[in-house]
C-alpha cells in the first residue's frame, strides 16, 4: 500500500496545509513534525509562488512571506530531503504550474520523487492540460491529485475516472480562505465521484472550525485545513508551532470524534 | 490546423477547475454568435453609431516630411468613443455577455482605458460593473478612476503583489471564480486562457480590416510596408497585425515597454527578455526569474506594465513573422511631445512607444514606402503624469 492510501486507511484523514518557508524553512520543518504528532494523516505543502490565483489573502500573504525571506524551490527540495529522513507521513505538494515548468519540469519531478513527496496538487492544471506533466509523473512515479469544484457538474465523471490517490473536493466557489458557511453540496459531489470510482474524497477550502470539520468528515473521507492554520502562523510567527499543534489536535479530535 | 486555443506551443487553458465550465460556456456562446447574422449586425451598428467607427487613417504629412523617409499614416483609434481601441473588444464581449444572460461585468484595468470602456458598455447595456485596478495605477491614472465612477462602475483598488495590471488580473480571476452565474469577465487584452486571446483578437481585428482598405484607398491599392503598434498584453497590436499575417511583405513590428532600459530591472519587455512560462491561464513568454516567480515589471505606461504577452504574439515571435522591439520611457515621452507639437495629436503614452519606433525607422526607409502606426489611444489621461516625468509638479 502506498503512503497516500495509508492516510485514508480505516479512518477519516486530517490533512493540514502549510506554505513551505513561511516564516522560515526551520519552522516549516518543526511544523511538519508537530502536525504529525498532533494527528495529521497527510500533509499538504504549498510551494511558494508570486501569483497564487486560486488562493485567498491569507495563503497569498504566506507565499509572499516565504518568497521575501529568500525561500526558493532549491531550498524546498533540500528541506524535504531532510524531513523525509525523519518521518514517513504522506506528503503532497500544492504547486502552481509555472514554478514547475520554468524550473524545468523534469528536474522538478525527479527531485520531488527523490525527496519522497507522494503527489502534486496543481490548481491551475485542469484535466484538459494534464499532458503538461503526465509523462513525467508516470516516469518518476509521482501522481497528481485532481480537483472537483462546485461547478464541475458533468465533468466529475471523467475527472473521477482518471483520478489516483484521492480527489480534492472544493467546498465552495472562489478561492481558499476561512468561511463561516460552506456552500457546496459535498455529499452529492462525493457520491458523484464514488459512483464512478471507489477513491477517497477529501474536502477543502474554507474549513476553519471543529464543527465544520466534523460536518465535512461525516460526508467525506478527509478534511483539508489550510488558511486557518496559515492564519495562526501569520499571527505567531516564529512562535507558531505550539498554537498550530493545539489547533491541529482539536481539529483531529473533531474529525475522528 | 492548430489545436483549438493554441498558437504553436502557446495558449491553452491553465485555470482552476472552478473556472473551466465558465470558459466552456463562453467558448460555446462565442462559437454560436461569432457568425450569427443578428449578432454581427448589432455589433456593427454599435461600432458605427456608438463607437464612431470606422476610425480614420490619417496621413501625417508634417511628420513624414520632418522625418524625411517613409510615408506615415496614423490609424486613429484614439478618436473612438472612450478614447482608445479598448471599446472594440468591450462592445463585442458585452453583447456576447448579454446573449449569455449575464447581468454583471467585471474587468481588470491598467491605464484605465479598458476599465472606462467596460464601465461605458455597462452603462449602455444597463449592467452592473466592477473594475479591478492596482493601487499604483489608481494613483497614476486618477482621472480614469473618476471617469469609471461617473459611469456608474465600482472601482476596487487592488493592494496585492506589485499593485499593477498583473495583480488586477489576479483579482478579477478570483472574483470570477467566486461569482460566475451572472457575471462575465470582460478581459481587456489578448491574454488569458482560451478562448479570450481569440475573442479579443477577433473583436479588435476590425482595426486591421479597416487599415487594409484605407491604405489601399489612399495608396492606389497597395499594402503598407510596415505596421507598428505597442504591445503590453497585445490587443491593439494583434488587432491590426492579424489582418496582415498572410501578407509576407508587410513588416509587423510590436513595441514593448523597455522602461529604464532592458539592461536594468525596470522594464516590461517580455519578448525581448522573457522566457516561456505558464501564467494567467496561458502558456506564453513572461518576465520571470529562474524559479518561475513572476517579475515585478515597470513602465511609465500603466497599459504596458504587464509581465506577460498574448500567446499569439509569442507564436508570431517564435515563427519570426513579427518583430518585437524595446522602447524606453525616455523615447516614448519624447515621441509623446513630438507628435503633439508636429501634428497636434496628443497620443496615449502606450501608443507613444509605437510612435517612437516609427521615428527611428522611418527616416531610413524609401520615400514611397508606407508605414502605419496604430495610434491606440489618446493622451489626455497621461498629461499630468508626463508633466511630473518632466519635473513639473502637476496633479489632476
Amino acid at each position: 500500500m502506498n503512503r497516500i492510501a495509508r492516510a485514508f486507511e480505516g479512518k477519516k484523514a486530517f490533512i493540514p496545509f502549510i506554505t513551505a518557508g513561511d516564516p522560515s524553512p526551520e519552522i516549516t520543518e518543526k511544523l511538519i513534525y508537530a502536525l504529525e504528532k498532533a494527528g495529521a494523516d497527510l500533509i499538504e505543502i504549498g510551494v511558494p509562488f508570486s501569483d497564487p490565483v486560486a488562493e485567498g489573502p491569507v495563503i497569498e500573504a504566506a507565499n509572499a512571506r516565504a518568497l521575501s525571506a529568500g525561500f526558493t524551490t532549491d531550498t524546498l527540495f533540500e528541506l524535504m530531503l531532510r524531513i523525509r529522513k525523519n518521518t514517513q507521513i504522506p506528503i503532497v505538494f500544492l504547486t502552481y504550474l509555472n514554478p514547475v515548468f520554468t524550473y524545468g519540469a523534469e528536474s522538478f519531478m525527479r527531485q520531488t520523487a527523490e525527496c519522497g513527496v507522494d503527489a502534486l496538487i496543481v490548481p491551475d492544471m485542469p484535466p484538459e492540460e494534464n499532458d503538461e506533466l503526465a509523462p513525467l509523473c508516470a516516469k518518476y512515479g509521482v501522481i497528481t491529485i485532481p480537483l472537483v469544484a462546485p461547478t464541475s457538474g458533468k465533468r466529475i465523471k471523467s475527472i473521477a475516472a482518471g483520478a489516483q490517490g484521492f480527489v480534492y473536493c472544493v467546498s465552495s466557489m472562489g478561492v481558499t480562505g476561512m468561511r463561516e458557511k460552506l456552500t457546496a453540496d459535498i455529499r452529492e459531489t462525493v457520491s458523484a465521484v464514488k459512483s464512478v470510482k471507489e477513491i477517497p474524497c477529501a474536502v477543502g477550502f474554507g474549513i476553519t472550525t471543529p464543527e465544520q470539520a466534523r460536518e465535512m468528515a461525516a460526508v467525506a473521507d478527509g478534511v483539508i485545513v489550510g488558511s486557518a492554520i496559515v492564519n495562526i502562523i501569520a499571527q505567531h510567527g516564529e512562535n507558531c508551532v505550539k498554537p498550530v499543534a493545539e489547533y491541529a489536535e482539536a481539529m483531529k479530535r473533531a474529525i475522528n470524534g | 490546423m492548430q489545436k483549438q486555443g493554441r498558437f504553436g506551443v502557446h495558449g491553452g487553458q491553465y485555470v482552476p477547475e472552478t473556472l473551466m465550465n465558465a470558459l466552456h460556456e463562453l467558448e460555446d456562446a462565442y462559437e454560436r454568435y461569432r457568425n450569427d447574422e443578428a449578432f454581427v449586425k448589432e455589433l456593427e451598428t454599435l461600432f458605427t453609431d456608438y463607437a464612431n467607427r470606422p476610425s480614420r487613417l490619417y496621413y501625417a504629412e508634417k511628420m513624414t516630411k520632418d522625418l524625411g523617409g517613409a510615408k506615415i499614416y496614423l490609424k486613429r483609434e484614439d478618436l473612438n468613443h472612450t478614447g482608445s481601441h479598448k471599446i472594440n473588444n468591450v462592445l463585442g464581449q458585452t453583447l456576447l455577455a448579454k446573449r449569455m444572460g449575464k447581468t454583471r461585468l467585471i474587468a481588470e484595468t491598467g491605464a484605465g482605458q479598458h476599465g472606462v470602456a467596460t464601465a461605458t458598455a455597462a452603462a449602455l447595456f444597463g449592467m452592473e460593473c466592477v473594475v479591478f485596478m492596482g493601487k499604483e495605477d489608481t494613483e497614476r491614472q486618477a482621472l480614469n478612476v473618476y471617469r469609471m465612477k461617473l459611469l456608474g462602475a465600482e472601482v476596487k483598488t487592488v493592494l496585492s503583489g506589485t499593485m499593477t495590471l498583473k495583480d488586477a488580473v489576479n483579482e478579477t480571476l478570483r472574483e470570477w471564480a467566486t461569482r460566475m452565474h451572472d457575471t462575465h469577465y470582460v478581459l481587456g487584452s489578448a491574454v488569458g486562457p482560451h478562448p479570450f486571446p481569440t475573442i479579443v483578437r477577433d473583436f479588435q481585428s476590425v482595426i486591421g480590416r479597416e487599415t487594409r482598405l484605407q491604405v489601399a484607398q489612399a495608396e492606389n491599392g497597395r499594402l503598407p510596408d510596415a505596421v507598428i503598434a505597442c504591445v503590453g498584453g497585445g490587443s491593439n497590436s494583434i488587432g491590426i497585425f492579424s489582418e496582415f499575417i498572410p501578407d509576407a511583405s508587410v513588416r509587423l513590428i510590436g513595441c514593448e515597454a523597455a522602461g529604464h532600459g532592458v539592461d536594468t530591472d525596470k522594464h516590461a519587455a517580455t519578448l525581448t527578455t522573457g522566457t516561456k512560462g505558464i501564467f494567467h491561464g496561458m502558456k506564453s513568454y513572461f518576465c520571470q526569474d529562474k524559479y518561475g516567480q513572476i517579475a515585478p515589471v515597470y513602465s511609465i505606461s500603466a497599459g504596458l506594465d504587464y509581465p506577460g504577452v498574448g500567446p499569439q504574439h509569442s507564436y508570431l515571435f517564435d515563427s519570426g513573422r513579427a518583430e518585437y522591439v524595446p522602447v524606453t520611457d525616455d523615447q516614448a515621452v519624447k515621441a509623446f511631445g513630438y507628435l503633439s507639437r508636429t501634428e497636434g495629436i496628443i497620443p496615449a503614452i502606450e501608443s507613444s512607444h509605437a510612435v517612437a519606433h516609427a521615428m527611428e525607422i522611418a527616416p531610413g526607409m524609401p520615400k514611397d514606402s508606407v508605414v502605419v502606426i496604430c495610434l491606440s489611444g489618446r493622451g489626455d489621461k497621461d498629461v499630468a503624469a508626463i508633466a511630473r516625468y518632466m519635473g513639473e509638479d502637476l496633479y489632476e
